[in-house]
C-alpha cells in the first residue's frame, strides 16, 4: 500500500510580548545584564500585527504567495510590504496574540491558564469567529478572573505573567511546588507549544478534506518535553493535542529529534499507513517560545525589526494511496547513520546521494529539494548567512564530484533545484517541512514530478552525542495506479505453488532416477 | 562562539598550555569564523561566555586555510572537506582569519 500526502497546514502565531517576556536571549539578558541597552531598545523593534501580515516570508508560509515570487522580491525583505496581507491563506492562517491566548487557556486542562476577566470578554467573540475554532474548543474556555488574583499569584506564587502590550493579562501557574519539570516556565512553553499545534492539526485537516473520525494516530515532532521529575519527557503532546482537536477515534506519540524531527516523523508516519497499521496519520507541530527573538541582538544592532516574533506550526495529513495526491516513496529514504561522520559532505552524501545511488536516479533527478528552509531575512543579519543557499551548493558540489553536472553549472543549479527560504527560525519548523504543501500542489499540477525534503538535526545541542543527525524522503507524483503493489490474486498464488511443487517433485524424481 | 565551547578551549588551552594549543575552526562563513578566531585570542566580543575578558592569543585557523591544507593527507582532505572548499567563500575567510592572528595572536 502507497501512503500519500493528503493535505498540509502551516500557520503562525503573532507573539510579540512572548518575544519579551519568554525568548532566551531575552529572559538570559535580564539575568546576566539587567540594564542592558538592548533590553532598552528591543520594545521599539516590536512590529505590529499589520506589519507582520504585510512581511513576506509570512505570506509564503500559510501560502498566499509562492516560494518562486518570494525568490523574485529583493532582499531583504523587512523594509518591503507584501502586497498580500491577509491572515488566512491557503495553508493556515496567521493568528493574533489575543486569540492565541485565549485558545492557551481552552488548551489547558489543569486549571494553570488564568486569564483577566475583562480580557475574556474583549476577545472571546473574536477566537469564536476563527475558522478553526468551533463549539468544542469554545465551551473550553472560562469566563476569567480577577486581575488582582493573577497580580498576586505572579507576585506570589511563581507564576509566570501572560502579557498583550505590555499589560498582564493572565498567568500560568506551576503545575509542581518543587519540580521544575512543572514549573510555570515550562508549563507556558509545553502550552504554547500544545495550543498552536492544535491551530496547525486542525488546519490540516480542513485542508486534506477529510474527516475528525478519520484520524486514527497522530505524531508531534516539536522539540518541548512534557513530563514530570520521575519522567522527564514522559509525553503525550500528539495525543493532548488531539484531545483538543476533538480527534476522537486518534491515539498518538511523540518523535523527538531536535530538527530532524518533522522528517523522522513523517517517515514514520508513511511507514504506518504503508504498512497497514493505520489508514490516516496526522504530523503535528506547535511552535517554540524560547526562540522568540533569538537573534534580536544582531537585529536590534542592526536598526532592524525583531524578526523572530513569530510562532511556528505545520501539520501533515498522511493518508492510504487515493489515487491522485502525491506519494511518499519509502524506497528512497535517505539517513545520516552513526557511522557517517560528521564532514559535510559525509553528511550530504548520506541523505541525498546514497538513496538516489540506491534507485539508480541522478542529483538531477529531483526537481526540488527542500533542506532547511530558514528565512534568509532573519539568519543573514544575525552572521549565519543563507542557510538554504549553502546547503543547495553543497548539494550541487557533491553533484560536481559525482559527474552529475559540470563545475560551471553550481550556480544554475542552485535556482533551478532550490528555493528561497521563508520558514521562521523555530528550529524544528524550518527543517524540510514547509514545502510539502507547496509541492503538493506543483507535483499535482504536473509542474514538478519529485521533490526530496531533508530534515537535519543537531543532536549535541543535547550533550548524549556529538553526532548529528538527518533524514530525508522523496514525494513523487502518483502514477494513479493505486493496485500495482496488490500483485497477484490468490488463484495465481495457488497455481504458482502447484507449478513450484510439481516441478520440485519431478526434479526429485529425476534424482532417483 | 558557543558558551560550552568557549568553555572547553579555555580549559584546554589551561591543561596543555597556549603555546601548545591550536584551534581548527570550521564555520561556513567569513564573518563567523573571524568572530570565533577573535573569541580565542582577544576574547568574547559578545561578553557572554568564559572567554569575556581573556586573551588567550592561540594560534587559530580554518580548516579553507592553504597552511592547514598542507598538513593534511591529499586523499583525507578530498573525501572530508574538498566539497566544502568548492561551496565557501574561501579567500573570505583567509582574509578575516589573517587579519585576526596579525592583530591578537600571541605565537
Amino acid at each position: 500500500m502507497k501512503s500519500v500526502i493528503k493535505g498540509a497546514g502551516y500557520i503562525l502565531v503573532h507573539t510579540p510580548d512572548m518575544v519579551i517576556h519568554n525568548g532566551t536571549t531575552q529572559t538570559t539578558e535580564r539575568i546576566v545584564n539587567p540594564e542592558s541597552e538592548y533590553l532598552k531598545e528591543l520594545p521599539s523593534h516590536i512590529r505590529s500585527f499589520e506589519q507582520v501580515l504585510a512581511y513576506y516570508p509570512n505570506q509564503v508560509y500559510i501560502g498566499n504567495v509562492t516560494p518562486d515570487e518570494l525568490a523574485e522580491i529583493p532582499q531583504p525583505w523587512s523594509d518591503k510590504a507584501c502586497p498580500s496581507h491577509e491572515r488566512y491563506g491557503q495553508f493556515g492562517q496567521i493568528m493574533p496574540q489575543e486569540e492565541f491566548i485565549l485558545l492557551m487557556q481552552a488548551c489547558d486542562v489543569f486549571e494553570l491558564v488564568l486569564l483577566d476577566r475583562s480580557f475574556v470578554a474583549k476577545y472571546k467573540d473574536q477566537l469564536a469567529a476563527n475558522p478553526i475554532v468551533d463549539e468544542s474548543i469554545m465551551a473550553r474556555v472560562n469566563e476569567g478572573v480577577d486581575i488582582a488574583e493573577i497580580e498576586r499569584l505572579v507576585a506570589e506564587e511563581h507564576s509566570e505573567g501572560i502579557y498583550d502590550n505590555n499589560v498582564l493579562v493572565g498567568c500560568v501557574n506551576r503545575a509542581h511546588d518543587i519540580d521544575v519539570n512543572l514549573s510555570a516556565h515550562t508549563m507556558l512553553e509545553n502550552i504554547v507549544s500544545k495550543a498552536s499545534s492544535v491551530v496547525a492539526l486542525i488546519s490540516a485537516i480542513k485542508n486534506a478534506g477529510i474527516n475528525k473520525e478519520d484520524v486514527e494516530y497522530v505524531i508531534d515532532c516539536c522539540e518541548e518535553a512534557c513530563g514530570d521529575m520521575n519522567q522527564r519527557g514522559g509525553g503525550n503532546f500528539a495525543k493532548a493535542t488531539a484531545e483538543i482537536a476533538g480527534l476522537a477515534n486518534a491515539t498518538g506519540s511523540d518523535t523527538r529529534g531536535f530538527c530532524a524531527g518533522p522528517a523522522h516523523a513523517m517517515v514514520e508516519a508513511a511507514s504506518l499507513v504503508a504498512s497497514g497499521a493505520y489508514k490516516t496519520v496526522v504530523v503535528t507541530a506547535g511552535g517554540c517560545t524560547a526562540k522568540l527573538g533569538m537573534n534580536g541582538k544582531d537585529h536590534v544592532k542592526k536598526g532592524l525589526p525583531i524578526l523572530e516574533d513569530m510562532l511556528g506550526g505545520f501539520a501533515v495529513v498522511v493518508t492510504q494511496d487515493d489515487g491522485v495526491s502525491p506519494v511518499i516513496d519509502l524506497s528512497i529514504l535517505g539517513r545520516h547513520t552513526v557511522g557517517t561522520g560528521s564532514a559535510p559532505q559525509n553528511v550530504i552524501g548520506s541523505l541525498v546521494t546514497d538513496p538516489l545511488d540506491r534507485v539508480g536516479l541522478k542529483v538531477t533527478d529531483i526537481d526540488k529539494f527542500s533542506p532547511e528552509m530558514q528565512n534568509p531575512d532573519i539568519t543573514k543579519p544575525a552572521g549565519a548567512g543563507d542557510v538554504p543557499l549553502a546547503n543547495y551548493k553543497m548539494i550541487a558540489a557533491l553533484a560536481v564530484k559525482r559527474g552529475d553536472i559540470q563545475k560551471s553549472e553550481l550556480a544554475s543549479f542552485t535556482k533551478e533545484h532550490g528555493l528561497t527560504g521563508w520558514a521562521p527560525t523555530q528550529g524544528h519548523i524550518p527543517s524540510g517541512v514547509p514545502y510539502i504543501g507547496f509541492a503538493r500542489n506543483d507535483i499535482m499540477a504536473g509542474k514538478l514530478n519529485r521533490v526530496m525534503i531533508i530534515g537535519k538535526g543537531s543532536l549535541f545541542l543535547g550533550r548524549m552525542t556529538n553526532l548529528f543527525d538527518g533524514v530525508s524522503f522523496v514525494i513523487e507524483a502518483n502514477n494513479g495506479n493505486t493496485n500495482a503493489e496488490a500483485g497477484v490474486s490468490e488463484d495465481e498464488v495457488k497455481k504458482m505453488i502447484a507449478k513450484a511443487m510439481r516441478e520440485f517433485a519431478s526434479s526429485l524424481m529425476g534424482q532417483e532416477e | 562562539m558557543d558558551l560550552e565551547n568557549q568553555r572547553r578551549v579555555k580549559a584546554l588551552a589551561e591543561q596543555y598550555g597556549p603555546e601548545n594549543t591550536v584551534v581548527l575552526l570550521g564555520a561556513a562563513e567569513g564573518e563567523a569564523a573571524g568572530l570565533a578566531a577573535e573569541t580565542v585570542t582577544n576574547g568574547d566580543p559578545t561578553f557572554a561566555g568564559p572567554l569575556t575578558g581573556v586573551q588567550l592569543g592561540l594560534r587559530v585557523y580554518h580548516v579553507c586555510e592553504p597552511e592547514v591544507k598542507a598538513e593534511f593527507d591529499p586523499d583525507v582532505y578530498s573525501e572530508q572537506v574538498e566539497m566544502m572548499e568548492m561551496v565557501l567563500d574561501v579567500d573570505d575567510i583567509v582574509n578575516e582569519m589573517t587579519a585576526i592572528r596579525e592583530q591578537y595572536c600571541k605565537y
